[in-house]
């Protein structure tokens, strides 16, 4: 059956199951989409999907929308994000690392959150709307383009913020003082110097933040009203009560995978040619600044980490205020959270439930499929490669929709089940944990697989002997991240729920839709410190205070 | 217990690169043996087509008659010593010991026994509890011998062992891993860039270069007696002269150099009278004599190295000579300018042919 010389080992038996796997979940529904995406209720195969989205004012708007909310977010988040960065790292500011800790939290919380909590502050019936309103002051509505911007500005700049700091601690200070021995001095040495050796990380960190805009459901949703994105499009389309057409929706899912292939694409081309490598022998140190411009560098990162944690801070004040049904009440207590236990707990167990079984899955193959691509390199290992970050350019809406639409009919129905939300989880968190595995074990020497197979081991028990014990540190950070962020899931569950598998975050995104706000309120609050526990014991088992994205 | 290896016309090819053609050699039972050679030149990949890491494309190798092609790695019972030790890191030095033995089923106290035993020979026993991170580079190297040879291997396979010592520690555990290979008894593959290690440890070397085997001999016979030009240059340093044949009664050999300085060689292939050679002078093959029975050299460089003394000399020949004088032999030191008559200790000297620059001594054989 084989070829001669060629085993059937552990590892083979490993690279069959993460085809089966990616072939059943990923491949088959990606390539049932493309089909769908050139067919409609009446013809085998038509192009008649494209031009009913190119040529409908209401789709083309769609799409502009979405493109001009996402660049300007995209140019505004590298604006604040890239300063910011560069403050912290070269200047000393007091409580940096709360702050670092405040922003990591920021940006590990569910967007749409964000969106929620502004509109409580500043929405029609804001708290801080109506205050203004009594002062006499108008404020613009929050709704649209601009509710948009801020929201996935204060949610995503975090990331730009995140990666520049990285590439800038990686600077070598005496590049800086070449520069100045050479005649550059303050913004000009930054912007000659610093600037160009970081840009590759900013572009990359860009096109994560464009990618994350561009997929976000939640945000425009809630906040959009009639600004129409892509994903609302698509999600409205798939469950229209007038005739929900599976084929159109395909079709503008398939735009959308293209849009953010390109992008994504794009930035590995232009980066994969401007890669630099610095020696480290001299580490950047923070500078202690004084007078006017020291208070103007603590101002701003400050008010930035305030206007980022704002919302959260907020939610949870809310969650201890009376309601009285969906209205609020005077004073303040528990009746959210008395509420959310008696009608709510099967979210919350769900949830729970859902996410270790996941995590486990996530961790036993996660930790497979990176040695596989790190240790086994061959074409098949590139193939799988592409696979598991795959999931970064298919918005969550979409890939909830790929599952769905081909797993709602014999010979597997999934539709329905907890399962196939497990799988999602699965496909969308687990580069994670593949990432940050497979980092450490390329710090790992091959060769302590070898030594163990010169002892007498096979492929696995070497594995389980050796090579993953040695792992645990990697795994385990990278397991902490795809937790964090299962828990936080939000679009591809909106697709795949139903009332028996209703999760936390579906639960809060119903409640806020239907005004139930304080219930929302308490669950997010949940949430939240759940985040920030796993958060907490991340940063122990690291030793560190930054994550790695 | 200790097996011969026989390696017979192997092939590697990795993606599209041969790295070895058609390489054969025969490892005899007990030996210590070194395959020598610069940096890429297939000595790592042969060691670890032995080990079965790599394929092998062609040709067998077996440990006496089995052969091993087709055997996986976890079944060829070789131990090995990696480079950078390959230490397990979450295990102590006890545990990476006892690693290779508990898998073979032997009784508790047995194991305990062979692993107490085996720390006394390499010196590691008030370590027995340390995690790798906690040992110096030299204690790593020597669990990583123990781990090694515990589990009574046929074959012993080294790559580089040493390379990562400094250089006080490498003469130190070069005698170290000596002798516990002569006290054990068995046949070693070790591999090496460094001659000086290879000289000093080895039962016999295999030179290699471009993936092939230029030599294979005794130490002192690489070093005395080199097959090709390649061994003689790689080998310590030897001058490159021309020469004539002026004539030739029997195996000697009356040899013309280009300085004119005229040699016999004994042991000489029958030559024609005429024929061009390539003459080889180690630096060390000089003597120092007068204007009548040396020629003539000018002193360019001068090094006192406290043993002996280096000098560069011109012969006019338009390269660089390298000349070493002892200390103790030398009636006084040269200084740069001075002229200086050099003769050449014939005995000593190498032949080769001009063009395929392999030797044309009788006696000297490519493999021994």
């Amino acid at each position: 059956m084989f070829k001669k010389g060629v085993r059937f080992d552990f590892w083979s038996f490993v690279s069959l199951l993460s085809l089966i796997f990616f072939g059943l979940f990923l491949v088959i529904p990606v390539i049932r989409m493309l089909v769908f995406s050139f067919q409609s209720t009446e013809a085998p195969f038509t192009v008649e999907n494209f031009v009913r989205f190119f040529s409908r004012k209401y789709y083309t708007t769609g799409m502009w929308n979405s493109i001009k909310v996402v660049s300007a977010s995209t140019l505004v988040v590298i604006l604040i994000g890239v300063p910011l960065a560069y403050i912290t790292t070269t200047f000393k500011i007091r409580g940096n690392r709360l702050i670092n800790i405040l922003i990591i939290m920021s940006m590990l919380s569910p967007p749409f959150l964000g969106a929620y909590s502004w509109i409580l502050m500043l929405g029609r019936n804001g708290e801080i709307t109506n205050i203004l309103k009594q002062l006499g002051i108008p404020i613009p509505s929050i709704y649209g383009f601009g509710g948009i911007l801020l929201v996935f500005v204060l949610k995503l700049f975090p990331y730009i913020y995140m990666y520049t700091k990285g590439a800038l601690k990686k600077v070598d200070a005496s590049l800086g003082e070449a520069a100045e021995s050479l005649g550059y001095h303050g913004l000009h040495k930054v912007v000659r110097v610093s600037l160009p050796l970081v840009l590759p990380t900013i572009l990359a960190g860009a096109t994560i933040v464009f990618l994350r805009a561009f997929a976000d459901y939640g945000t425009p949703r809630l906040i959009g009203e009639g600004y129409n994105t892509l994903p609302v499009i698509v999600y409205q389309e798939w469950v229209s009560e007038t005739g929900a057409n599976a084929y159109f929706a395909s079709a503008v899912a398939m735009i959308m995978i293209i849009v953010a292939a390109v992008v994504f694409l794009l930035q590995k081309y232009i980066t994969s040619r401007k890669n630099y490598t610095m020696s480290m022998l001299n580490p950047p140190k923070a500078k202690q600044l004084k007078g006017v411009p020291n208070v103007l560098a603590h101002a701003y990162v400050y008010l930035i980490t305030l206007l980022a944690t704002l919302p959260q801070i907020y939610i949870i004040l809310i969650s201890f205020r009376n309601t009285k049904g969906v209205m609020w009440a005077d004073g303040y207590g528990f009746s959210s959270y008395v509420n959310v236990f008696t009608k709510s707990i099967k979210s919350i167990t769900n949830t729970f439930e859902f996410g270790v079984i996941a995590i486990i899955v996530v961790i036993i193959l996660g930790t497979l499929f990176a040695y596989l691509t790190v240790r086994k390199r061959n074409f098949f290992s590139k193939v799988l490669d592409v696979f598991i970050m795959f999931p970064y350019v298919i918005p969550g809406t979409i890939f909830g929709l790929l599952l769905l639409m081909t797993y709602n009919r014999p010979p597997l129905v999934l539709s329905g089940t907890a399962a196939i939300i497990i799988i999602s989880y699965v496909i969308r968190r687990m580069p994670y944990t593949v990432r940050s595995s497979a980092a450490i074990l390329r710090q790992i020497s091959p060769s302590i697989d070898e030594a163990s197979a010169s002892l007498g081991y096979g492929s696995m028990q070497t594995f389980f002997n050796v090579t993953m014990p040695v792992m645990i540190p990697g795994i385990v950070s990278g397991a902490i991240l795809s937790w964090i962020t299962i828990l936080n899931e939000l679009s591809s569950t909106l697709m795949l729920y139903t009332g028996r598998t209703q999760t936390m975050t579906v639960t809060i995104f119903q409640e806020i839709s239907r005004g139930g706000y304080g219930t929302a309120a308490a669950l997010s609050t949940i949430l939240t410190v759940t985040m920030i526990v796993s958060l907490l014991i991340f940063f122990k088992l690291t030793k560190s205070e930054d994550i790695d994205l | 217990m200790a097996v011969s290896i026989h390696i017979d016309h192997v092939k590697k090819v990795y993606e599209k690169n041969t790295v070895i053609q058609d390489l054969s050699a025969d490892i005899k039972s007990g030996e210590l043996f070194t395959l020598l050679g610069p940096s890429g030149c297939g000595k790592t990949t042969l060691l670890r087509m032995i080990a079965g890491f790599n394929s092998i494309e062609h040709g067998t190798i077996a440990f006496d008659d089995q052969v091993i092609n087709n055997i996986p790695v976890y079944k060829r019972n070789f131990g090995m010593v990696f480079q950078n030790y390959a230490i397990f890191p979450n295990m102590t030095v006890y545990r990476n010991i006892e690693y290779g033995l508990k898998n073979k089923k032997l009784p508790k106290d047995e194991i305990r026994k062979r692993v107490e035993d085996i720390m006394e020979t390499v010196q590691i026993k008030q370590y027995q509890d340390r995690y790798p991170d906690k040992l110096s580079g030299g204690q790593q190297q020597r669990v990583a011998l123990a781990r090694a040879i515990v589990v009574r291997p046929q074959v012993l396979l080294m790559d580089e062992p040493l390379s990562n010592l400094d250089a006080k520690l490498r003469i130190e555990m070069r005698e170290a891993i000596r002798e516990i290979q002569k006290k054990i008894g068995i046949t070693t593959v070790y591999v090496t860039h460094d001659q000086e290690e290879a000289l000093a440890i080895s039962d016999r070397i295999a030179v290699m270069n471009k993936g092939d085997i230029q030599q294979i001999d005794i130490p002192e016979r690489i070093y005395s007696r080199p097959y090709n030009t390649f061994v003689a240059d790689f080998i310590g340093h030897s001058n490159r002269f021309t020469g004539k044949v002026e004539e030739q009664h029997g195996g000697t050999a009356v040899v013309k150099m280009q300085t004119g300085y005229v040699l016999t060689v004994d042991h000489v292939k029958p030559l024609a009278a005429g024929q061009e050679v390539l003459v080889y002078v180690r630096p060390e093959e000089f003597v120092f004599t007068d204007k009548d029975h040396g020629m003539k050299a000018t002193v360019t460089v001068k090094r006192f190295l406290g043993k002996y003394i280096h000098y560069v000399v011109d012969c006019g020949t338009g390269a660089n000579i390298e000349v070493t004088a002892d200390t103790s032999n030398a009636e006084r030191i040269h200084e740069p300018g001075e002229t200086i008559y050099l003769g050449v200790n014939a005995r000593r000297a190498n032949l080769f042919d001009t063009e395929k620059e392999v030797t044309l001594l009788e006696g000297v054989e490519r493999y021994v």
